[in-house]
């Protein structure tokens, strides 16, 4: 069974189209990557996954829960999918292990003891546990962001969602980022992960969408895709990312 | 003229009376405020159509006429609209309450709404229902940028307490207008009036001061 199945999805904003008619499934296990030109509806796609966008047409089916079931189904479909964001979005006021130890705690609804336990280890996992104590204004760019990768693990999700996570960071931070989700998807990790590092989407992605204009314009192997554009539009992408 | 101390000290006991009820109409009154205020302000903020209307609708009623207006109504207009019997110190607890929740429904509004977006989102992406968002993400942040504002609104409101001379509470200024008609020393007593009201605001300033110091403003 799919984990993601979009069925001709629809999202506007206003009178603007900008999902039409989307159709995909995404099995478990997979290691999505997801690019296209800016404003063609990347963040939109993902953002409907775990609905913090509410979808105008079709349905979107996530590990067996639509999106449009609201509420407290909703509250279990962004149980199961994490998601990083460009901007980390921390919780300024908490440290990187209450950061972490939030979502066991006031999410799964684990004893204080066992949320702080379970939070370290996920900081340990993401090369952090040095870092437990700090704040995240006392953190790099690439440190809060692995953070912002630590506190989403720590709900147990079954899938990922990254909107472009390395694009706000400065190249020499971006690896430290990239390491953690290589290793993520090592572990088996779904991952759909919209990004401009075509490296990355050789060395670890699973599948490569295109996407233009609201639809999925190109969807296949990363390599073979990245290799060989048949798509000029993709082709043009590709040199201006390059 | 000689400024006579031996004056202040014979109204001291009455002052000090006075001053009490000042800070007890100010207490209850700013307490009943906060509580108002949060409402009203979350409504304004984050309410669907009807409770975001009948938010704006106190608001700009209370922000659009004088405190003075506001308890001479709740004590002589609403006791023949609703057949009820207000005493004074009621009338002049319940205007600071509606006047000051409306200025802090402002600026409750204005600081949940000044928390960055992302961290909202961020929190409803873990699985959280909003309002344990707002509790324990964007409440605790808003709550810190609120208290240089709401220190402000504090102590306008306990000097405000100094209007309901009108409705005839004991209050401070109340207490210092019936002492300087007895005895006619303007200088000693207005000056003793203006030295209360000073200790108490910059009392409250103090403890403001505090507070902004413990939290991290962020
Ligand atoms: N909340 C919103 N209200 C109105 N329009 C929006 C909103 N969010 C996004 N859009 C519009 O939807 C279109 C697609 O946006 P989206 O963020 O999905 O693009 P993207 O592919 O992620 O682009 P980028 O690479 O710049 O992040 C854009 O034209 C954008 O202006
Ligand atoms: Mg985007």
């Amino acid at each position: 069974m799919s984990i993601v199945e979009f069925k001709k999805v629809t999202k506007r904003f206003g009178q603007v189209t900008i999902l039409d008619q989307v159709d995909l499934s995404i099995e478990p296990g997979e290691k999505v990557v997801l690019i296209g030109p800016s404003g063609s509806g990347k963040s939109t796609l993902l953002r409907c996954i775990n609905a913090l966008e509410e979808i105008n047409g079709g349905d979107l089916v996530v590990d067996g829960i639509s999106v449009k079931a609201g509420g407290r189904m909703v509250r279990l479909i962004r149980q199961e999918a994490g998601m990083v964001f460009q901007q980390f979005n921390l919780f300024p006021q908490m440290t990187a292990l209450e950061n972490v130890a939030f979502g066991p705690r006031r999410v799964r609804h684990e004893p204080r003891q066992e949320a702080r336990k379970q939070a370290l280890e996920m900081l340990a996992k993401v090369g952090l546990a040095d870092r437990a104590h700090h704040y995240p204004s006392e953190l790099s760019g690439g440190q809060q962001q692995r953070v912002a990768i630590a506190r989403a693990l720590a709900v147990k999700p079954k899938l990922m969602l990254f909107d472009e996570p390395t694009s706000a960071l400065d190249p020499e931070l971006r690896h430290e980022v990239l390491r953690v989700m290589q290793a993520l998807a090592e572990e088996g990790m779904t991952m759909i992960v919209v990004t401009h590092e075509m490296a990355f989407a050789r060395k670890v992605g699973t599948r490569l969408i295109f996407m233009e204009g609201g639809n999925i314009a190109v969807d296949g192997e990363p390599r073979e895709l990245l290799a060989n554009p048949q798509n000029p539009r993709l082709k043009e992408f590709l040199q201006h990312v390059a | 003229m000689d400024f006579d101390w031996s004056v202040i000290w014979q109204a001291l006991p009455e002052l000090l009376k006075g001053a009490r009820l000042t800070v007890l109409i100010a207490l209850a009154g700013l307490a009943g405020g906060l509580v108002i205020g949060a409402a009203a302000g979350l409504a304004r903020a984050y309410g669907n159509v009807v409770l975001n209307a009948i938010a704006f609708v106190y608001v700009e009623l209370i922000r659009g006429t004088p405190i003075i207006v506001q308890v001479m109504f709740i004590y002589f207009a609403l006791p023949i609209l609703a057949n009820v019997r207000i005493n004074p110190l009621a009338a002049a607890i319940m205007a600071i309450i509606i006047n000051a929740g409306a200025y802090i429904a402002e600026i409750v509004r204005g600081s949940f709404l000044s928390v960055h977006r992302g961290l909202r989102e961020a929190g409803l992406a873990l699985g959280l229902p909003f309002w344990k968002v707002l509790l324990y993400i964007i409440g605790p942040l808003a709550f810190r940028r609120m208290i240089p504002a709401l220190g402000n609104q504090f102590i306008v409101s306990l000097k405000d307490t100094s209007l309901f001379i009108v409705i005839g509470v004991g209050e401070l200024t109340r207490q210092g207008q019936e002492i300087m008609a007895a005895n006619f020393r303007a200088v000693e007593i207005w000056s003793a009036v203006a030295m209360f009201y000073l200790i108490m605001t910059g009392a409250l300033t103090l403890i403001l001061r505090l507070t902004e110091k413990r939290m991290r403003i962020l």
